[in-house]
């Protein structure tokens, strides 16, 4: 790896743990992204000649902070900058740096850092973009390719959620057991939008999105890293990754979606889902199911199967009953439905979608479903209808594609029969 | 004497890695663990699922305990080992130079003091 390869994977690395710590020193998200910028471009200047340093976030801290401070000195009093050499000399000082950052500040301190991106009156969009611009530290014309928006557009709506942060006022105290819990819950959530726009593919940059998968994993392995103990931050992180593993074969060449039970297997990333089974593993042996947990424990009965006819839709059924308690939600019905039209057939499965059509009715999966255990129960009009409702609802060329794909079969089978 | 070659990175870098990239490595390992397998002289090759997988028992006054985790954080984790039978260390030293050339990964050298070589057939093994 060349040099400066190596040193972006370290400043990336660091980021969080860097950020954090600046954002608990001045309690404002500019001032501490300034810091960090400043001590990154030292960092360009000074590893590549004096080497990496024992511990770069350590580094980042205290330089990021001493720049900061001396920004502040220089404004208020107009007086010069200590010389270049002291800032350069300092590894007597990171030693003793290191030593006074403890684990358990810094863990907090990167809670908190992704907590401020998940504010409640945040919305999804914003918790999203603002996580990426604070947390990831990709730049606003990157978010906005992957958002599909303009760059101006995008610094407006970052610009209006750090104003949204800084008047919530989260408490920098260090926090207590329940807060803490309540802090790793809402930043769990937050990751896990970032890793569903990456994984929607609803829109924008495939390649963009696809990176945003990996900085959603990248990060919920650091959680995991900070709060080993936790099931459901096992279980989430085990759901992206056995969701991830299936990427490349969740579209044809003609960028049309591929259904599960149509994919490719062998595309299927092994090493991924041999992760992912172990941290499910991991998760179930403390008992204290959540969602995450569950619906990993599904995911991971789907990379089980080396057929699609080995599916356990039995248990699958059994989960998302589970799941249906723990979160009720008529999609969650709706995704249940798919494995009783597998073990009690298609009637069944129509039975249970009944009684979700009206508050489904403007859900684009809940018609395509519907049309598909229709047109398998041989009821073909009942099974177009559906399908018609379906694609007025579609929100991609893809999703109406696929749609398109059952019309056509329906209209062989009419035909033949 | 039988050696076994511990090899430690930063997992986060090497997660990260490209298909292309890892199969890049595994290749150019895979050519130099060649030249130990036509004299018979190279063990098994083993790689670790990530650290996030990893589960640590310790006794904690008279009880078991499960940890979730790996033994110890640090910055760089152990991500698998090899084993060789070579005659000196500087022969070890030697072939881990070659199996490491061009990556930034470690390799620890440890003498192996028990081998019992086991059941298994490697057809349990997955090759990448």
């Amino acid at each position: 790896m060349t040099d400066p390869a190596w040193i972006e994977a370290a400043l990336t690395g660091a980021r969080p743990q860097a950020m954090g710590a600046l954002l608990r020193y001045f309690r404002d998200l500019d001032r501490a992204q300034e810091a960090f910028q400043e001590a990154c471009l030292r960092a360009m200047k000074h590893w590549p000649v004096k080497g990496p340093p024992r511990d770069p976030a350590a580094w980042l801290i205290f330089v990021g902070r001493n720049a900061a401070l001396d920004h502040v000195r220089r404004d208020s009093r107009n007086t010069a900058l200590p010389p270049e050499d002291k800032i350069s000399d300092l590894d007597d000082v990171e030693t003793d740096m290191a030593e006074r950052l403890d684990d358990a500040h810094y863990r907090d301190d990167i809670l908190r850092l992704m907590f401020v991106c998940c504010h409640p009156d945040l919305p999804a969009t914003q918790q999203v973009a603002l996580a990426l611009r604070i947390v990831s530290g990709l730049t606003v014309p990157e978010i906005a390719s992957a958002f599909l928006v303009g760059e101006k557009a995008m610094e407006q709506r970052i610009t209006r959620a750090k104003r949204r942060v800084a008047e919530a006022n989260v408490p920098f105290a260090a926090p207590d057991a329940a807060e803490r819990a309540e802090r790793l819950g809402a930043v769990a959530a937050m990751l896990y939008l970032v890793f569903n726009e990456g994984y929607s593919a609803s829109s924008g940059d495939s390649v963009v999105r696809a990176s945003l998968c990996d900085e959603a994993i990248r990060l919920m392995r650091l959680l995991l890293r900070l709060f080993p103990a936790e099931p459901e931050i096992m279980g989430l992180l085990a759901l992206m990754i056995l969701q991830h593993a299936r990427t490349a074969a969740r579209m044809d060449a003609d960028g049309n979606a591929v259904l599960l039970e149509d994919q490719d297997r062998s595309l299927w990333k092994r090493p991924l889902i041999d992760e992912g089974l172990a941290l499910v593993d991991k998760a179930l042996r403390h008992r204290r199911p959540g969602p995450y947990q569950v619906q990993a424990a599904i995911a991971a009965l789907h990379a089980r199967a080396a057929r699609p006819e080995d599916t356990d839709w039995q248990e699958i059924d059994l989960l998302y009953q589970t799941l249906e308690r723990l979160q009720p939600s008529p999609v969650i019905t709706l995704n249940r439905s798919v494995a009783v039209a597998k073990t009690r057939g298609v009637e069944a499965a129509l039975d249970l979608l009944a009684p979700l059509a009206e508050r489904l009715s403007g859900y684009f999966y809940f018609h395509g479903v519907r049309g598909a255990f229709l047109s398998e129960a041989g009821r073909s009009e009942d099974a177009r209808e559906a399908f018609d409702r379906a694609i007025s609802l579609a929100r991609t060329p893809a999703e109406a594609a696929h749609i398109r794909m059952h019309l056509d079969k329906l209209s062989e089978k009419t035909r033949v029969s | 004497m039988l050696y076994a070659l511990l090899c430690y990175h930063d997992e986060d870098v090497v997660t990260s890695w490209s298909k292309a990239e890892d199969d890049a490595v595994l290749a150019k390992r895979r050519r130099v663990q060649q030249g130990m397998i036509d004299q018979g002289r190279m063990g098994p090759a083993v790689r670790l699922v990530p650290t996030s997988a990893a589960t640590t028992i310790r006794v904690s006054g008279n009880e078991q305990i499960v940890l979730d985790g790996p033994f110890a954080e640090t910055k760089e984790q152990l991500l698998g080992f090899y084993m060789v039978d070579c005659d000196s260390l500087d022969e070890v030293i030697e072939f881990a130079k070659r199996l490491k050339e061009g990556e930034s990964v470690t390799f620890e050298i440890r003498p192996i003091r028990i081998f019992e070589k086991g059941v298994l057939s490697g057809k349990e093994t997955l090759a990448s």
